[in-house]
């Protein structure tokens, strides 16, 4: 009587695709999302909260806007900027837009260097995209000067129309610009630890103590992506709706 | 059965480096193109529905090949995708809530004269 049954640990559990895969993995034990470290994993859900802290911010927007007797100022002429000649409209935040692209694009290709454990282009690659986000931020203020100090734009008044116009501007746009200053600074520091060879080496880190590993990048990139994601929105709804 | 879940080594993200220079080209023009909307003066619903056109096409993007969401398993996509969906039921809710407001303030301010 003394057999037991061999428990097979030869192979790991199939996980089915589709449907199927979704419902098998939400109802297993310990784990829903099965094939992504949970660093990646928490990332994506403070970008969730995230989203509902930007979704109700334009909510917000949209509620004032359609609400207002006052006709809302017009984008597209307050946000013109002229270079000698006429102005031309919403230049600056195209520019912004452009900027911000290429800094998520430079990014990208950050994190799939770091997944080829090229040390040098990822670092680089990073660096790159936190100057671009840090020209974005100059932009940002520059754009914030001169809203402030030439339109006499305040969150409580304007001379363009609409008062809610400012306290909404200012808060989307300031709540974005600080998303974007925290992601350089993030981001000087991830490249630092990709340039010191922390990856590679597996250094523990200086809170965390676990191993060091290129999935710090594509951590690092979501964060990134997710910034630009919020600014296509922005874009679309503040500026040019 | 080998490819079917190798959890033990998370998930190593490769794609070749064109798929990130055709999106990237690719928002380059979307953005153009919704910038061109305002520049040309397109008006009232055409031009809603473009910017809306634009602005979904440059997220989706984004989000499926810069955040390697397609490559994810549904798990994660649906975890991420289905709250933020919901936020349009809040949306309904609140343009109910402005257009009441934007009644109310009419009648307080035309009594008010």
């Amino acid at each position: 009587m003394t057999q037991t049954t061999q428990t097979e640990t030869g192979h790991s559990l199939a996980m089915p695709d589709g449907m199927q895969g979704f419902v098998k993995d939400w109802s297993s034990d310990q784990r829903a999302f099965k094939n992504v470290p949970w660093g990646k994993a928490m990332m994506w859900i403070f970008l969730l909260s995230d989203t509902f802290i930007f979704s109700c911010f334009l909510l917000s927007y949209m509620t004032v806007r359609m609400s207002t007797t006052v006709p809302w100022p017009n984008p597209s002429e307050v946000f013109a900027l002229s270079f000698g000649g006429d102005p031309i409209p919403l230049i600056l935040i195209a520019i912004m837009t452009f900027i911000l692209i290429s800094s998520s694009g430079t990014m990208a290709m950050a994190v799939m260097f770091g997944y080829k454990r090229d040390r040098r282009k990822t670092a680089i690659l990073m660096l790159v995209t936190a100057l671009f986000g840090a020209s974005f931020v100059g932009m940002q203020a520059f754009e914030w000067t001169k809203l402030i100090v030439d339109e006499g734009v305040r969150p409580w008044s304007n001379p363009m129309g609409a008062a809610q116009f400012g306290s909404i501007f200012f808060m989307i746009t300031g709540f974005h610009g600080f998303h974007v200053s925290v992601g350089v600074i993030f981001l000087f520091a991830i490249a630092r630890k990709v340039w010191r060879g922390d990856y590679d080496n597996e250094t523990p880190g200086f809170f965390t103590s676990r191993k060091g590993s290129y999935e710090s990048v594509e951590v690092m990139g979501l964060y990134w992506h997710f910034v630009d994601l919020v600014w296509v929105f922005i874009f679309a709804f503040f500026y040019l709706w | 059965m080998a490819q079917a879940g190798d959890t033990a080594h998370d998930e190593v993200q490769q794609h070749p480096i064109g798929v990130y220079f055709k999106v990237w080209g690719l928002l380059f023009v979307l953005s153009a193109a919704s910038y061109a909307v305002d520049y040309y003066h397109v008006e009232s619903y055409l031009r809603w529905t473009l910017i809306l056109v634009f602005m979904m096409l440059k997220a989706g993007f984004i989000v499926a090949v810069f955040m390697h969401m397609k490559w994810e398993r549904l798990a994660l996509i649906y975890a991420m995708i289905l709250p933020p969906a919901l936020v349009m039921v809040f949306v309904v809710l609140m343009t109910f809530e402005a257009d009441y407001t934007f009644f109310t303030r009419e009648v307080f301010f035309s009594l008010g004269k």
